[in-house]
């Protein structure tokens, strides 16, 4: 402790408390925030994973399922077309009022999507037609979707413009008459067809479109496709060959992540694309990840103003304590001091008191001298006289002073002894009467007869009743009252009680009462040391003090010391 | 009355011989050591000394010890205690070993001169106790006879 002594708030001790305090703060920080980051990472990044698959899973499904209904949506359509090339002849269906019929049926069937029906003979010369186009005897031999058709028994193009001039597709059924071919198609409305494929929209930005192997659009999407045409091909060579879908991920131009999941269509001729920002995707991760960013961050800043003003408080608490206990220390330095000093001056009071003795002596001579004859007639005899009794007079002043210092400095015998308590407060109280009587107060003596020796030294435990006594009856000096001494056993101890029926300790002082200094009297008249000496004492001798008090009614003091037959060094047998 | 024969016994020189000085004036008869042991030598001397005066804290054999020497040995004699010490525990000692009375120094001489007549009072009528007893013993004797 030497090092940090005297300094005050500055100094080594100064940057000692601020590096305490900083030492605090950044452990405190560390330890609550560690455990924080940990657990909020960890279970971050598991949500995160777990979340995201299940994400993706959930669009996969909806992508195979939209394909399905697109499949469905197509093959229903073709097998419309074929049950009526298969039901009806060539003949029949050359004839166009028929055909304009088997429309009107096909219309009612499945909707507005059939645009027309036509019948096209091997030479790709269209035979018969029924629509709202003027494209009878139309000659489809170059159309590429002609030459597919005439190859295979069914036939689905992919979306061309052709001779109308507008978007659309063709199904085809090849049926054979006589040992000529001939095909039945029907044109499907782009339109209808584009709104069933857009019809999957998931968030903002999440849409689906339709490409050929070439990676040309088959249906128009709703907003700009992340992957080009090039890119499609590379993909489709690369992660269709066995997969049913396939996911990736495309940056866009504008540098934003988009999920996207390719699944084959119509015997893998057509891909189904569903692109969506991963912002949207995975929206709801997304904002509980800010969420959690938000708390982490407002936790971390509540840990930290927390951590400095604990730590702040906490080491400032330290510093006063620490104020406090050197204050004790140097009390007890200076209390040792006094002590030193009250033996000093006790040597120089005795060394003192004879050769002033000595002195006063002399004079005393003098005085007897001048009565003589001789100087009766001395005018200044009156003058010898007074200088002689001032010598004297002076002297005496001297002895009172060292007869204080002697008595003040007076120590007492510490050895201890085997003392019954009894007699020793009888012999103590009977010092006390006469002041007792002058104040009024009543002294009654309640001591339990046959008490257990204990263990103490006698002067000492004077001491200690003496002061008790004395306070009592400062308590009780204007009012009177009643100054009640027992003694009793308690367990393996003996117990003292002095009572008296004064005016009381507050509670605020009573913590404070046994403490070196302490005194409620005015500034001259008590040394604050009579409890703390008595305390001191008793502690010494294994013992205990305790005090009652309510103001008003008076006050209690416990002595309580252990019985006798203490063996060892101590001086009791 | 009968002179009063005092020895004054005290370490400092000086002390006792102004004290023998003014004690002298006021009609008593004084002899003066300087140590305990000087003081037992002269009452064996001395047996007409009535009172002792004597210092409590002496260089070697100390006030308690030269009193119980002087008690054992001459049982009649008076002992005045001077002590410089305010410890009244040595008094209080000195009290039960039989000292007539104890004075603080420096001592107002006419209340030292009074405490010696006092002694010297006690003394005397001790020892003329002692003397009716014996004349008692001796008319008693005779009168067995």
């Amino acid at each position: 402790m030497a090092v940090f002594k005297k300094d005050g708030g500055e100094g080594p001790s100064g940057t000692f408390y601020a590096s305490l305090r900083r030492n605090i703060f950044i452990v405190i920080v560390l330890v609550s925030c560690a455990p924080l980051l940990v657990v909020t990472g960890l279970i971050g990044y598991y949500f995160h994973t777990s979340y995201e698959a299940k994400v993706l899973a959930h669009l996969v499904e909806l992508v195979e399922r939209h394909k399905q209904t697109i499949d469905n949506f197509l093959y229903e359509r073709l097998s419309g077309v074929a049950l009526i090339a298969r039901t009806f002849d060539f003949e029949l269906l050359s004839r166009e009022d028929f055909l304009r019929e088997k429309l009107a049926l096909l219309r009612e069937e499945y909707g507005a999507i059939f645009v027309d029906l036509g019948l096209v003979s091997d030479q790709g010369i269209q035979i018969a037609y029924a629509g709202p186009f003027e494209l009878r005897r139309a000659i489809y031999s170059d159309a590429d979707w002609f030459k597919k058709a005439m190859k295979s028994q069914v036939f689905i193009s992919d979306v061309f413009t052709g001779l109308r001039g507008m978007p659309h597709f063709i199904v085809a059924v090849k049926r054979t008459y006589g040992s000529r071919e001939w095909i039945l198609r029907a044109t499907i409305d782009f339109v209808a067809f584009n709104s069933l494929v857009e019809s999957t929209r998931i968030g903002t930005t999440g849409t689906a479109f339709i490409v050929n192997k070439e990676g040309e659009f088959q249906t128009k999407p709703r907003f700009e496709t992340v992957v080009q045409k090039e890119r499609i091909k590379e993909l489709i060579s690369t992660r269709l060959i066995d997969e049913k879908v396939g996911v990736f991920r495309q940056k866009d131009r504008m540098g934003h992540d988009f999920l996207c999941i390719m699944t084959p269509l119509k015997n893998g001729e057509w891909i189904l694309i569903y692109q969506q920002d991963e912002e949207d995707a995975f929206a709801d991760l997304y904002r509980a990840r800010r969420w959690a960013f938000l708390i982490v961050f407002l936790g971390g800043v509540g840990i930290v103003v927390t951590s400095f003003i604990l730590s702040r408080r906490m080491v400032n608490r330290i510093e006063r304590a620490e104020r406090e206990r050197e204050m004790m220390n140097e009390q007890v330095i200076e209390a040792g001091k006094l002590a030193s000093v009250g033996e000093l001056a006790a040597g120089i009071a005795h060394e003192i008191n004879n050769p002033v003795a000595i002195m006063v002596e002399e004079a005393g001579w003098i005085e007897d001298l001048l009565q003589e004859e001789e100087f009766q007639g001395s005018p200044n005899l009156e003058e010898f006289r007074r200088a002689v009794r001032q010598i004297q007079t002076q002297g005496k002043r001297c002895k009172e002073i060292t007869h204080k210092l002697l008595s003040f400095a007076r120590k007492t015998d510490p050895a201890l002894k085997e003392v019954q308590l009894n007699d020793l407060i009888r012999e103590v109280v009977s010092l006390c009467e006469q002041r007792a009587r002058f104040s009024n107060v009543k002294v009654q003596l309640d001591l339990l007869p046959e008490l257990p020796l204990v263990c103490a030294s006698p002067s000492e435990m004077q001491q200690v009743l003496l002061n008790l006594i004395n306070n009592a009856l400062d308590a009780m000096e204007k009012t009177g009252g009643r100054l009640e001494i027992r003694t009793r056993i308690e367990g393996e101890r003996v117990v003292v009680d002095v009572a008296d029926t004064g005016c009381g300790i507050p509670q605020a002082n009573l913590a404070r009462i046994f403490d070196p200094f302490f005194t409620t009297k005015p500034v001259g008249k008590g040394t604050g040391l009579g409890l703390s000496i008595c305390y001191g004492i008793i502690n010494k001798m294994g013992g205990e003090i305790t005090v009652q008090s309510s103001v008003g009614v008076g006050t209690v003091f416990h002595v309580k010391l252990p019985f006798g037959r203490r063996s060892g060094g101590g001086g009791c047998a | 009355m009968a002179e009063t024969v005092v020895m004054l016994v005290d370490d400092e020189v000086p002390f006792v011989e102004t004290m023998t000085k003014r004690l002298t004036r006021r009609n008593l008869t004084i002899l003066s050591a300087y140590s305990g042991q000087e003081a037992l030598e002269k009452l064996k001397e001395h047996k007409d000394v009535d009172v002792v005066i004597l210092d409590v804290k002496m260089p070697g054999m100390d006030g308690i010890e030269t009193l119980r020497e002087i008690k054992r040995e001459h049982p009649l004699v008076e002992v005045i205690m001077l002590t410089g010490h305010a410890t009244v525990e040595t008094a209080i000692e000195g009290m039960k070993l039989g000292a007539f009375d104890y004075l603080m120094k420096p001592c107002e001489v006419e209340q030292l001169v009074a405490k010696v007549q006092e002694a010297k009072a006690k003394k005397s009528q001790h020892e003329r106790k002692i003397m009716e007893a014996r004349i008692r013993e001796i008319t008693s004797r005779r009168g067995l006879d």
